[in-house]
């Protein structure tokens, strides 16, 4: 496929969405925007998601279904389709995208993780040895940037294809390229990228549902996690395991 | 221009435990007492929404906030030392209580053998034995420490029982011990049967409702599995800001300042006479006059301001002459992971410091003629509480990612158990801090630089012992354990354990230590370093029970000083 097409094709998949949603009000469909904010949870049908039509299941919205940091639907398909080959959906239960993981990225790196503001970021900075850590000059939602970007141009030089639109096997074949350091970027490793998407995806996965992933305490029922409880001392001793409904943090201004 | 204060009998340099203790006895003695403490206030009341993992767990809300400061790190003397930009391999403490405030509680006496080992290993094996080591003895008894770590252990509402081969001690233990779980009682049965000694590990979480010599109350733990890199919202967890800092602000003479980072300790070549410190949040400078200076500032910064300040003499690597950052030393870390098809534990309960430990393979428990290590550890299985983005334990053949990698982290999330050691570290002549030529702090100090390698002792330590855990872990029943991997360098990275030690090492001797018995510096009679800096190399256990010892004997120290004054040993 030509580059002329493919972006033809995600145009016109936002402007399929932008049609099934209703959403298009007179003068305001213009550059990518609206496909950026909403489309983010498009099946490739075009068709919304359970969650995208703002419940989860409660008939609450879900507010934190909304995209802080990322600005580009592209960007954020990439993200989506990579948390996805790290953390799948399959017989075990949902992945990371059921469970919400790229929002949870995107507030993390709108925040003070994405920003590094807790860490050591003066110069001068030197590429260091492997047991020296993290010496990117690059913040972590600049290497986000770079690595996302990188990822699709990887697939599109190799398998002439975007990112997301690969079959999973090839995905996970560059993300294994990026993980062992064959892909070079600019201002960071490919490894370490990769090392910081891992991390976060699983993040994602069992942080408190407060920050947006671990949808519904999903992630936790997997692990039989009961999340946050007051106290154990009546089960300590048990011999026996003890399964217990998961509480999250917002049990606690309940 | 920084302001100057009123003059003070004592100022202390960092409030955690060892800060704590010291303005505790201080106190209570009627000596006046500023406290320094660069980070904020906080207690109990602050920890009402603390069961989240990924703020205090994964992203250390408790710890030192590194955008201000942190240390370089290499592995070797001809590489360029870099930033620690981020915590990794250890997590330092930062704001009121420290790292007491979310530590685990693992609260042992290092061994008698600890305290003269230069003397009792070459007596036993001969001078050839320690070929390569910096090793040296402590200028203190076991026996001489006794009486301050049992002060120590009332502070801190120590639950336990005693060990057969541990150090031998004059009273019982304050607590009884933590309740047995099947997961402690498996490894029991299995060390056991293997010939070893098991016992409840010493716990600094309270086993049961609990008052202190200074009338601090704190109540029974309740095993909630939010312990380490927590903070204890029931005060069940033995924690300066709830032992000894509330005793020590009721004397009415502590008078203990928040948001203080001291950036100099001032002083005439003989003698300090006070400190000069930076209000982080307004920026102001102020200088705090004082008759003793008392740095407890962690084993980083105690050694940072004494090179900063130009007080001891520096050590230098190429010589092994010198001593202001000598004898940095580590934790040596073997394990075992076994994972069990067939059964679920409950590892998502816990507490801090509940597990239980042998001693069969610690210090010189057991003949080391045959082997080319000295020392060893004390070996464990803690069931601290798995929390689910920290642990993944998986087999060793599985993916780090993808659909087999989310099958085994969820599988053996309860049904995965681990046996960790806390392997003794040696010092050696090449392993030292001193101050980076190039990276600064938020003050415009130079970071402090940490040259650290592992050694052939270390690594020859790790497979020994590693194999050990391997047993054990293979008594217990597992389907299956996990290859052991080879110790290589030591990489800044992965967490490993907040238990540095060295820089500011007691003996009794000026020319090869910094501090005498009481921690009073050699070169500056009325400064007092305190803490695991301390130590002349990392014994085969958790520090803070030594730690807390020395914090003791230092408080009784200073009250000595500022009586009699003069060099107290
Ligand atoms: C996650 C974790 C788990 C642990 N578990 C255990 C365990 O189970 N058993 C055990 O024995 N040990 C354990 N430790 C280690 C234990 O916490 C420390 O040994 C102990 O708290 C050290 O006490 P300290 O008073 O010497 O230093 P700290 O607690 O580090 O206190 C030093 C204080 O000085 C302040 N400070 C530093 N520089 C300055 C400056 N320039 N100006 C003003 N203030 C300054 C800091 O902010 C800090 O509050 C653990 C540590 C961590 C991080
Ligand atoms: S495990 Fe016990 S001591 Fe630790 S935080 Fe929980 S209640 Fe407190």
């Amino acid at each position: 496929m030509s580059e002329h097409e493919q972006k033809q094709e995600s145009t016109m998949s936002r402007r399929r969405f932008i049609r099934n949603s209703g959403l298009v009000a007179g003068g305001l469909v213009g550059g990518g925007i609206l496909g950026g904010l909403i489309g983010a949870n498009m099946n490739k049908d075009g068709t919304a998601t359970e969650e995208n039509t703002h419940t989860n299941g409660h008939d609450q919205v879900a507010y934190q279904q909304s995209p802080l940091y990322f600005t580009n639907p592209e960007t954020f398909g990439i993200l989506q389709a990579a948390v996805e080959r790290i953390y799948p959906k399959d017989e075990n239960g949902p992945g990371a995208n059921d469970l919400d993981v790229p929002f949870f990225i995107d507030h993390q790196l709108a925040g003070s993780w994405g920003n590094n503001t807790r860490e050591y970021m003066q110069g001068p900075f030197f590429p260091g040895s492997n047991f020296q850590g993290y010496q990117s000059p690059l913040k972590r939602h600049e290497v986000f940037d770079v690595g996302l970007a990188a990822l699709q141009t990887y697939s599109n030089e190799k398998f002439k294809k975007p990112f997301a639109e690969l079959e999973g096997e090839q995905q996970d074949e560059i993300l294994t390229a990026f993980e062992e350091d064959q892909v070079k970027l600019r201002g960071v490793t490919s490894r370490t990228f990769f090392n910081i998407l891992r991390a976060a995806t699983i993040e994602g996965v069992y942080a408190d549902p407060a920050y947006a992933g671990n949808k519904n305490m999903e992630g936790w029922k997997m692990k039989d996690f009961p999340g946050h409880q007051m106290s154990y001392i009546n089960q300590i001793e048990s011999e026996k395991f003890v399964k217990i409904k998961p509480n999250s943090l917002h049990s606690y201004t309940k | 221009m920084a302001k100057t204060l009123p003059k003070t009998d004592a100022v202390i340099v960092g409030v955690g435990w060892a800060g704590g203790i010291i303005a505790a006895e201080l106190g209570k003695q009627g000596l006046k007492v500023v406290g320094l403490e660069r980070g904020k206030e906080r207690g109990v009341k602050d920890y009402y929404v603390v069961h989240d993992e990924l703020r205090y767990g994964i992203r250390y809300e408790l710890m030192q906030d590194l955008s201000k400061e942190t240390i370089t790190f290499r592995n070797h003397g001809k590489e360029r030392a870099l930033p620690m930009r981020q915590l990794g391999s250890f997590l330092l403490g930062e704001g009121l209580g420290g790292s007491g405030v979310h530590w685990n509680g693992h609260t042992f006496r290092f061994l008698p053998y600890d305290f003269e080992i230069k003397s009792q290993t070459v007596k036993k094996y001969g001078e050839s034995k320690i070929k390569g080591l910096q090793i040296q003895d402590w200028g203190i008894t076991y026996d001489e420490l006794e009486p301050y770590f049992y002060e120590f252990e009332k502070a801190a509402g120590i639950g336990g029982e005693e060990g057969e081969l541990g150090p031998k001690r004059a009273d019982p233990f304050p607590n009884p011990p933590m309740k047995e779980t099947p997961i402690t009682a498996r490894f029991k049965k299995a060390a056991k049967s293997l010939g070893m000694k098991p016992y409840q590990m010493p716990s600094g979480n309270m086993s049961e409702a609990y008052e202190n010599q200074y009338g601090a109350k704190m109540a029974p733990c309740q095993y909630c599995a939010f312990c380490e890199r927590f903070g204890c919202e029931y005060g069940a967890k033995a924690d300066p800001t709830v032992a000894v800092i509330p005793f020590a602000k009721e004397t009415g003479n502590v008078d203990i300042r928040n948001f203080a980072n001291v950036t100099e300790i001032i002083h005439d070549g003989k003698k300090a006479t006070g400190v000069r410190y930076v209000d982080v949040q307004t920026k102001e400078e102020f200088i705090q006059p004082a008759e003793m200076v008392i740095v407890t500032s962690y084993v980083m910064n105690n050694t940072r301001l004494l090179l900063t300040s130009k007080l001891g003499s520096p050590y230098n690597p190429d010589t092994g002459t010198g001593v202001i950052g000598k004898n940095y030393c580590y934790q040596i870390l073997p394990g075992s992971a076994g994972f069990f098809d067939e059964e679920q534990f409950n590892t998502f309960m816990g507490a801090g410091a509940l597990g239980a430990t042998v001693d069969d393979y610690n210090g010189d428990n057991f003949d080391h003629s045959d082997l080319d290590f000295i020392h060893g550890g004390s070996i464990s299985i803690n069931q601290s509480g798995y929390r689910p983005i920290q642990y993944n334990m998986v087999p060793t053949d599985t993916p780090k990612w993808g659909s087999k990698f989310k099958e085994n982290s969820i599988k053996y999330f309860t049904r995965a158990l681990s046996i960790g050691t806390q392997g003794a570290s040696m010092p050696v002549q090449l392993n030292y801090m001193d101050l980076d030529p190039s990276y600064k702090d938020a003050y415009g100090l130079p970071l402090l630089r940490m040259t650290y390698d592992f050694t052939e002792q270390d690594k020859n330590l790790y497979n020994y012992i590693g194999k050990i855990t391997d047993n054990i872990m293979k008594e217990m029943g597992p389907s299956k354990i996990n290859d052991r991997q080879q110790l290589e360098h030591y990489d800044i990275v992965p967490y490993q354990t907040t238990h540095n030690t060295g820089g500011v090492i007691m003996g009794a001797e000026p020319e090869t230590s910094a501090v005498n018995n009481y921690l009073q510096m050699w070169d500056a009679e009325n400064v007092f370093v305190v803490g695991a800096s301390a130590f002349p190399h990392n014994g085969g256990y958790n520090p803070t029970g030594t730690v807390g010892a020395l914090a003791y004997r230092a408080a009784e120290g200073i009250i000595k000083y500022s009586k009699e004054g003069g060099l107290l040993a």
